[in-house]
């Protein structure tokens, strides 16, 4: 059952004295510790005092504020919230695997080192890449590693001048980011009437300063760019390498591949395509794959196999860029990506791209009665952005309609990306979803529609189920609380 | 078809009928014939679960590594996580939630969230901390960019005595996005060079990092630290043991700028080195310059309280190219472990654990001074958990002999000496097994050093 309103934190539950944890004994002798006098902590540090019991009971009560993918569906577009499988839950925690010291040598720790090897074959099979790197912990980290390869690369061509990173408008935010943080400038290129890149633009930008273009494909319109042969030759004419945001990389397994397509390098998403869980915003894996030519310079640490076949781990020289993790990355992820891959054989894989890609389009047919679909010129891949433009003049913007699906039960698209598109609605069903699942869906987005015509303030005022209504955005920031106020007792 | 696909073929048939296409082909139409894959993908399986089972827990036991009495620390620790940690983790509705973009149907994150972060500013004695970083070390990378939009100076000192990994994670960084980094030498006696320090600081800098304990467990008062660097113009940002910080003097009370850390310690299991879980906390007034996901108080229409994700406009899904960090994805559940497991523990719990890896480290150095002749501590400074020991045989040689022994001994670290070992002991190492360390490591010197 679902409480409502205002919940008492775990600091408010809180009563001294109690314990939620029984440590052992301490059983060798006692150091005095008057060493570190002047050094040590005086007073409380301010954690909260409960047990087992009310812990657990304050933080079930919590989790049944969460929407979550065991509930229904969550079609939230470019994340790719697919079902994840219970027994590769089980398989991560098996003690051989978690008791595992990241310091331990190799012949201690050969069976995560020959799944993180295995696995990044199979990622390099499916992207149809040589080389690939299960260090990034999450996409964005992969971005900049796939940047930083091809930075690399190029300071050892003496190239060193190349700096701009072109990208369309309709790029993750996160592109933009990681190309600054790479140290590289922006360029950005315009989607043209079809909401592909626009070659004209493109042929224009392209030049010695260009150190590589990244592009999201399918894009984040859901669109697969037509012209990717033609795109990739111009990128490679003028000198620069080409950059896959595989986000999308669910509309395309075994179907076609970023390294047949004139790609230099990608990152894939472990927490989207591979089905490990998003756990609230994270722990993801953003596996880098990559040409041969780019291959030297993927960071540390990498497995190779030796001819005896025992496997190794290389933290150190070579022409790697660096490491951007103390250990080897969020091996944990990866454990469940391997499982996955293994449950699902080629056939499976593929399957989930086809079965993706018809599910969003079959979704986008049943919206379409009541939504403006831009760019709606063909199929469209694993995803679509439909339009709340119509319904926005109407009275209820696309925040308000996100809303109201709340109310029906089901989670909101993502909203207001990609830019290019007003009052947008960008939606992935992804292939685990049912038809019952996607009509009832569709029922109502349908159905809020003509809210938005007849009672438009059931829109505007929604969500009214949830377990508070619409939160006040504004106030969170003019009145920035981000910890909860404590009055420290004064010291003894 | 698969068990994780629902639609079956007559259901595939009526939906294309819907949407006007003839086949699956037909979809594909926008995908030029030269770039699809004209094969089935090389790939093993399908498996059925049972046969998985068989495969992983086959390989799982490859891994003799995790069945050694472990002394090895370096970042990260093997820590007791009580069971209900684990059962709170596995509510679906924790782990298979997306990022809280719709606040009011993530309430469960976003509260949970905003607890880690009250939890982390109090340890950490500072005003904020954000909802995770990827790790320690990137968290450390982050904070000395952070600190170079505060001071807009384009160099960052760090201590010699940081953890060699994550020195190697804020190089990378740094030198990528076209930052400096000046490494500050430590003298024999383990302490952090003053001269060379003055010298670094006199060329302008941004901040200094420093670890607190240091990666050799040492302990020193960051106080005048921290007033060498203000007065210098720089900031101090404190790499911290999140377990010290319950039993030391916080960052914050010494003057501290930004705090950061590894939370694997607070009930994240050892796992080769991840997932783990940053954290970041800083003085309130450096918000706006922080990297990350912040998760704020507020009321909803009514005037209940309820929580969103703040300040997003230092994020990069809405300032793109000028964002504080590229990172949207962070490490949410092992945040919520940190969470989970510090409300657990508590005020005394974590004490106690804090007070128990300061005695069994202590005791575990006593011993092996005792029954290794010739042994030695490499530096003579108060220590909290972790130590450097002078082995009369090579440190990586005496490791893996006693590896065959049942032991992981620690962390060989050549840079202090070839028998420098570095090594700790948490709340979970008996007196039983500390001894019997000791007393194999006697042996396996003699052995290994002949």
């Amino acid at each position: 059952m679902m409480l409502k309103g205002t919940l008492p934190t775990i600091f408010d539950r809180s009563h001294p004295g109690r314990e939620g944890a029984a440590l052992p004994e301490l059983d060798v002798p006692e150091t005095d510790a008057e060493e570190l006098e002047g050094l040590l902590r005086e007073g409380p540090i301010g954690l909260p005092e409960v047990t087992e019991g009310q812990c657990t009971r304050h933080y079930v009560t919590l989790s049944c504020r969460n929407y979550h993918i065991e509930q229904g569906i969550y079609p939230l577009g470019s994340c790719t919230m697919k079902y994840n499988p219970k027994f590769h839950e089980t398989i991560a925690r098996l003690p051989g695997f978690c008791g595992l010291h990241p310091e331990l040598p190799d012949r201690e720790v050969q069976g995560t080192l020959e799944i993180l090897r295995r696995l990044s074959e199979m990622l390099g099979e499916i992207t149809g890449f040589e080389a690939v790197s299960l260090h990034p912990a999450a996409g964005a980290q992969g971005e900049l590693t796939g940047l930083m390869v091809i930075k690399s690369l190029l300071e050892d061509l003496g190239e060193k001048d190349r700096d701009e990173v072109l990208m369309p408008d309709s790029a993750h935010g996160t592109n933009p980011a990681s190309a600054v943080l790479a140290g590289m400038k922006v360029v950005n290129l315009s989607s043209d009437s079809r909401g592909l890149v626009d070659l004209e633009d493109l042929r224009e930008k392209a030049g010695p300063k260009t150190a590589a273009l990244m592009l999201t494909n399918p894009n984040t319109l859901g669109l697969f760019e037509s012209d990717i042969l033609e795109i990739t030759r111009i990128v490679h004419e003028a000198g620069g390498r080409v950059y896959m945001d595989g986000a999308n990389m669910n509309a395309l397994m075994g179907i076609a591949r970023p390294g047949d397509m004139g790609f230099d390098v990608c990152h894939l998403n472990l927490h989207k395509t591979f089905s490990t869980p998003h756990g609230g915003g994270g722990p993801g894996s953003g596996p880098v794959a990559c040409t041969s030519e780019l291959a030297p310079y993927l960071p540390h640490p990498r497995v190779v196999r030796d001819d005896d076949g025992g496997y190794r781990l290389i933290d150190r020289g070579g022409q790697a860029f660096g490491r951007l993790l103390a250990f080897a990355g969020n091996v944990g992820v990866c454990l469940k990506a391997f499982a996955y891959v293994l449950s699902m054989g080629p056939e499976g894989i593929r399957s989930v791209s086809e079965n993706a890609v018809i599910n969003a389009n079959y979704l986008k047919a049943l919206l379409s009665q009541k939504y403006e679909i831009p760019y709606d010129r063909g199929p469209c891949m694993h995803e679509f952005v439909a339009s709340g433009g119509r319904q926005k003049d109407a009275g209820a913007a696309t925040l308000d309609i996100a809303k109201r699906l709340l109310d029906y039960g089901c989670h909101a698209p993502t909203v207001y990306f990609p830019l290019i598109v007003r009052e947008a609605l960008m939606i992935e069903p992804t292939e685990t979803e049912s038809v019952e699942s996607l009509d009832a869906f569709a029922e109502a987005m349908l159905s809020i529609a003509c809210e938005v015509e007849s009672k438009p303030h059931l829109v505007t005022d929604a969500p009214v189920s949830t377990p508070v209504l619409r939160l006040d955005e504004v106030r969170a920031v003019k009145d920035l609380c981000v910890v909860e106020p404590w009055d420290r007792p004064e010291r003894e | 078809m698969t068990r994780y696909i629902p639609n079956q073929d007559d259901q595939r048939r009526r939906m294309l009928e819907r949407m006007g296409a003839g086949s699956f082909e037909d979809l594909l139409a926008p995908l030029p014939q030269e770039v699809r894959l004209d094969r089935e993908l090389d790939l093993p399986g399908p498996v059925s679960e049972l046969s998985l089972h068989r495969q992983m827990a086959g390989l799982a036991r490859t891994n003799t590594g995790s069945e050694k009495v472990c002394f090895a620390g370096g970042g990260a620790y093997d820590h007791f996580i009580p069971a209900a940690v684990d059962h709170i983790l596995s509510r679906s509705e924790f782990y298979t939630a997306y990022t809280p973009y719709q606040a009011e149907a993530s309430q469960g994150t976003l509260q949970s969230i905003f607890e880690y972060q009250t939890m982390v500013a109090r340890l950490c004695g500072m005003e904020i901390a954000n909802a995770s970083m990827y790790d320690g070390a990137s968290a450390a990378a982050e904070a000395a960019l952070m600190a170079i939009r505060v001071k807009r100076k384009d160099r960052v000192l760090v201590a010699g005595t940081l953890n060699p990994r994550w020195l190697r994670v804020i190089r990378t960084y740094l030198d990528r996005a076209g930052f400096f980094v000046g490494e500050v030498p430590f003298d024999d006696g383990g302490r952090l060079d003053e001269d060379a320090l003055e010298a670094q600081m006199e060329d302008g800098f941004s901040a200094l990092v420093v670890q607190y304990p240091d990666y050799f467990g040492q302990v020193f008062d960051l106080q005048p630290l921290a007033e060498k660097v203000h007065s210098r113009g720089g900031l101090l940002v404190v790499a911290a043991d999140p377990v010290a910080l319950a039993m030391l003097k916080s960052p914050g009370e010494c003057g501290a700028d930004i705090v950061v850390g590894e939370g694997q310690s607070l009930g994240i299991p050892l796992c080769y080195g991840g997932p783990y879980c940053g954290f970041m906390a800083s003085r309130k007034k450096l918000a706006r310059k922080m990297p990350g996901r912040l998760i704020g108080k507020t009321v909803d229409r009514a005037g209940e309280t309820g929580y969103v994700m703040t300040l997003q406009t230092r994020e990069q899904h809405i300032r793109r190219e000028k964002a504080t960090s590229n990172i949207c994805t962070n490490q949410a559940l092992s945040a919520l472990t940190n969470c989970v497991y510090m409300a657990l523990l508590g005020e005394t719990g974590l004490r106690e654990v804090a007070r128990q890896c300061y005695q069994r480290t202590h005791y575990t150095v006593r011993r092996i001074l005792e029954e290794v002749e010739g042994a030695a501590v490499v530096f003579d400074n108060p220590f909290f958990r972790e130590a450097a020991v002078l082995l009369p045989a090579s440190g990586e040689a005496v490791r893996d002999a006693m590896l065959d022994r049942g032991y992981l001994a620690g962390i060989p670290v050549p840079g202090l000496g070839e028998g420098a070992l570095l090594l700790s002991a948490t709340e979970k190492r008996t007196r039983e097994e500390i001894d019997g360390l000791a007393e194999n490591l006697a042996p396996v010197c003699r052995e290994v050093a002949t």
